[in-house]
């Protein structure tokens, strides 16, 4: 069974614009990954209706609300700035958003988790169950989009992008939108409702 | 040996495996438990085989390199030079390459699970326990479930990746790296699949229910995370044809000049993108549950068990649409060129596979009408179960008016579909009984359901999978099958089939319950059960026929012509096998795609892009033939 023995380079084939597909298919992965967090959304709401514990650290939920919005900011800017080549603002912003990023991390994970327990709030049972599986997925989308804007961080103080070739900063910082995007939904339903 | 790509991801993976389980047994140390727990251990151990092997097979090299901020370039097309079978072992950009991969993973697969129902067909040959303990058979069902499907998947995805960017014009997909890891991830998945046979096994059947699934053997987790792996790449390769689909079509061809098994494709991946988050998230939160004692679906917990099955089965039950929807694809396909005539009412089976997708996602609790939704939810669910049949019947009136009046030759090819046609029609009409509530009462968890099930499937995938691979056979290998061998393929399998789901269904309107190894002889099932393990094993025999007729045709097959099918569509332009990167010179289409018989039609002309009315190379048309 063999397909393709013809290897032939000068095969003339349409050129196709790569940055849209790109996009394309960027947005059909945050469709689709979206999901993942709808379904803990409806199994928030299945399970435990609108009720809420009381207990939860609302001083804690709110400053790393904060935090988190405002990591977005500084990405737009960061995506802003080299678009219009200007690499130092560029990389202030890129690095302001990553330390944002990692104080959220830490809110959640050091501060937040251990905790929800003495308030309580355990990950075994009861509202803990919706608690704890959205913060931790959530977290863990946090930290990947931390690791890549680390990446593009390094990569870009080599000096990698420039105003007509910077698709990675533009897919990590969609992605970072996209993290944000989700706690905008997810803070409500465990702290506010 | 080590320069073959699957040799390094099971060497690395082996490794991998044990490092990661040997990092839980020393954290589980140092936080002070017991070196050894099954799940936690496994869980990971499991996780880091799937990532090692894709790392050792190379799957992600060409991002580290990004990562690292160098240019990859296009993806890497191999050495014509060096020998094409290593191809096939190797991580390989090309969907062409891949494609194969798929198809062939699917019909191994497809043996496999084909192998396990004969297994369990002689255990049920008569009353009594013949040979197999309970469980073993509780496992050896789940088994041929869950792989048949994946089986199915993998078949679909396989016709899809070699045709898709072949029907479409294109040189790729649109994303060959992320295609070619679609591929690879299936395979530690399956293996964590058979490995869960030698892990204790599992009882729960493929749909893995808890509160059984979190309290049965080990076997389930591997169970959960191979089917995590199959549905990972089943989402990657739905970004990839969506993208490819919308974005990368020859010019000139718009939506209503796609060949219909690509709207039958676009219409899975929109159900592949949307729905397979929500069996993986089920089966997650199992996972969960038994690892980290999270009671998502514990009453006592404060957990709702039938939340699972609202979660499962929002994925479940559009799946069965995933499975169908190219093989209905399939036969519009190739009914136009075998009758010779334009496909009736094309506009209307492209969109009816829109239509029953969409429909598709309002249907899910139909699986639940015993459950206890209360009577609103269970006619509700009821009335959308019904719509669905609104759709099939479009396709199936268009397919009839199709072969209206048509010069319709019987190759091998279109036995298929007309068998499927058939197959299919009876699976639709005993759907119904089970969709409306007071006939499911008695029908729910019958063997009535399992045939009806199997009729749905081998009308909608496996008959339209072997009428697929008889007809692109020409087209992939550049040799013909034996017609004769084919024939009795077709034959031995038909009439095997029906003298399996026609006792099925006799013996399920008396009674007889799904998932259960043994029977009371008085209720009388033996003679029908006997007829039914003796077509099981009728569908095995064609299924070596077509195995002979396969592996001998591809070594010594007469070589094929052209277009031996006289077919309109773009990928039967060109040489056999296609080149590396499909088309020498960009195709542009001026007609529709199946207008077989109309004087004059073209479909397609060859010459540079924007050019269209320069001298044309070769066009696409039916020449007066018909």
């Amino acid at each position: 069974m063999s397909t393709a023995t013809t290897h032939t380079s000068a095969v003339v084939h349409p050129e196709y614009d790569r940055l849209a597909l790109n996009r394309f298919g960027l947005w059909l992965f945050f469709f689709s990954e979206s999901l993942i967090f709808l379904i803990l959304l409806l199994t928030r709401f299945y399970l435990f209706g609108t009720s809420r514990p009381e207990e939860l650290n609302q001083t804690l939920g709110l400053a790393i609300t904060v935090i988190l919005l405002l990591s977005s900011f500084t990405a737009y800017r960061a995506e802003t700035a080299i678009a219009h080549d200007d690499r130092p603002q560029f990389l202030r912003n890129l690095l302001a958003t990553i330390l944002l990023g990692t104080l959220f991390l830490l809110g959640v994970v050091l501060v937040e988790w251990p905790e929800a327990p003495r308030l309580g709030i355990v990950p075994q049972e009861g509202f803990g169950i919706a608690f704890f599986s959205m913060t931790g997925m959530h977290a863990f989308h946090v930290l990947s989009g931390v690791l890549l804007l680390l990446m593009v961080y390094l990569n870009g103080r080599r000096g990698a992008y420039s105003s007509d070739s910077y698709w990675g900063v533009e897919a990590s910082i969609k992605y970072w939108h996209f993290v944000d995007v989700v706690w905008v939904f997810f803070y409500p339903a465990l702290y506010l409702l | 040996m080590l320069s073959l790509g699957l040799i390094r991801g099971l060497i690395v993976g082996a490794i991998g495996a044990v490092i990661g389980m040997a990092l839980t047994m020393a954290a589980r140390v140092a936080l002070g438990r017991p070196a050894w727990s099954a799940d936690p251990v496994s869980f990971v151990g499991a996780i880091s085989w799937i990532v090692f092997f894709l790392v050792g097979i190379g799957a992600f090299s060409d991002w580290w390199r990004w990562a690292q901020g160098e240019q990859a370039g296009d993806p890497h097309h191999p050495d014509p030079n060096a020998p094409q079978w290593k191809r096939y072992f190797s991580f390989d950009p090309s969907h062409k390459v891949i494609g194969i991969q798929y198809t062939v993973t699917a019909l191994a697969l497809m043996y496999v699970a084909g192998l396990l129902a004969l297994i369990m067909r002689l255990e049920l040959a008569r009353s009594g326990l013949q040979f197999m303990s309970p469980n073993t058979y509780n496992t050896i069902m789940g088994l041929h479930g869950i792989v048949m499907i994946g089986a199915i998947l993998l078949g679909v995805s396989g016709m899809a990746n070699y045709l898709i960017p072949l029907m479409v014009g294109a040189p790729d997909m649109a994303f060959p790296r992320l295609n070619a890891l679609s591929f690879w991830i299936t395979v530690p998945g399956v293996v964590l699949i058979v490995l869960s046979f030698f892990t204790g096994g599992f009882d729960t059947g493929w749909t893995g229910y808890p509160p059984l699934g979190a309290r049965a053997p080990l076997g389930i987790l591997f169970f959960y995370l191979g089917v995590f792996a199959i549905g990972l790449s089943s989402i990657l390769g739905s970004i990839n044809f969506l993208t490819t689909t919308l974005k990368m079509r020859a010019p000139g061809m718009s939506l209503f000049r796609m060949p219909i098994f690509v709207w039958g494709m676009l219409a899975t991946s929109i159900i592949q993108l949307v729905a397979t988050q929500f069996i993986g998230m089920s089966f997650l939160m199992v996972v969960l549950e038994r690892v980290l004692g999270m009671g998502f679906f514990d009453p006592a917990k404060g957990g709702d068990a039938v939340l699972f099955q609202h979660i499962f089965w929002f994925y479940s039950h559009p799946a069965v649409y995933i499975f169908i929807l190219p093989g209905l694809g399939i036969i519009s396909e190739l009914l136009p060129v075998f009758v010779r005539k334009p496909l009736f009412g094309y506009k209307f089976v492209a969109l009816s596979s829109m239509a029953i997708a969409i429909i598709g996602f309002l249907v899910w609790a139909h699986h639940m009408f015993t459950v206890g939704l209360g009577n609103v939810l269970n006619s509700t669910f009821m009335f959308t179960t019904v719509l669905v049949a609104v759709p099939t019947g479009i396709k199936f009136f268009n397919w009839l008016a199709t072969m209206w009046e048509g010069k319709i030759s019987f190759e091998t090819p279109m036995l298929f579909v007309l068998g499927a046609f058939v197959i299919f029609l009876i699976g639709g009409l005993s759907g119904p009984p089970n969709g409306t509530v007071v006939t499911d009462f008695f029908l729910h968890e019958t063997y009535w359901v399992v045939g009806h099930f199997h009729h749905t499937m081998f009308g909608g995938f496996v008959f339209p999978f072997m009428a697929a691979i008889y007809f692109w056979f020409p087209k992939v290998t550049g040799r013909m099958y034996n017609e004769r061998l084919g024939k009795l393929h077709f034959w031995l399998m038909t009439i095997g089939f029906f003298m399996v789901t026609t006792s099925m269904f006799r013996i399920g309107l008396l009674g007889m319950r799904r998932r259960i190894a043994d029977y009371d002889p008085a209720l009388g099932f033996d003679t029908f059960q006997m007829i039914a393990t003796m077509g099981g094993f009728l569908v095995g025999l064609s299924m070596l026929v077509f195995l002979v007729n396969i592996v001998r045709s591809i070594r010594a097959g007469e070589r094929a012509p052209e277009n031996p099918w006289r077919s309109r569509s773009l990928e039967w332009q060109i040489s056999s096998p296609p080149p590396e990167f499909n088309y020498p010179t960009p195709p542009v289409v001026v007609g529709g795609p199946y207008d077989y018989g109309v004087p004059g039609s073209v479909y397609v002309r060859f010459g540079i892009a924007g050019a269209s009315d320069a001298d044309p190379a070769r066009t696409s048309s039916d020449n007066g033939k018909s």
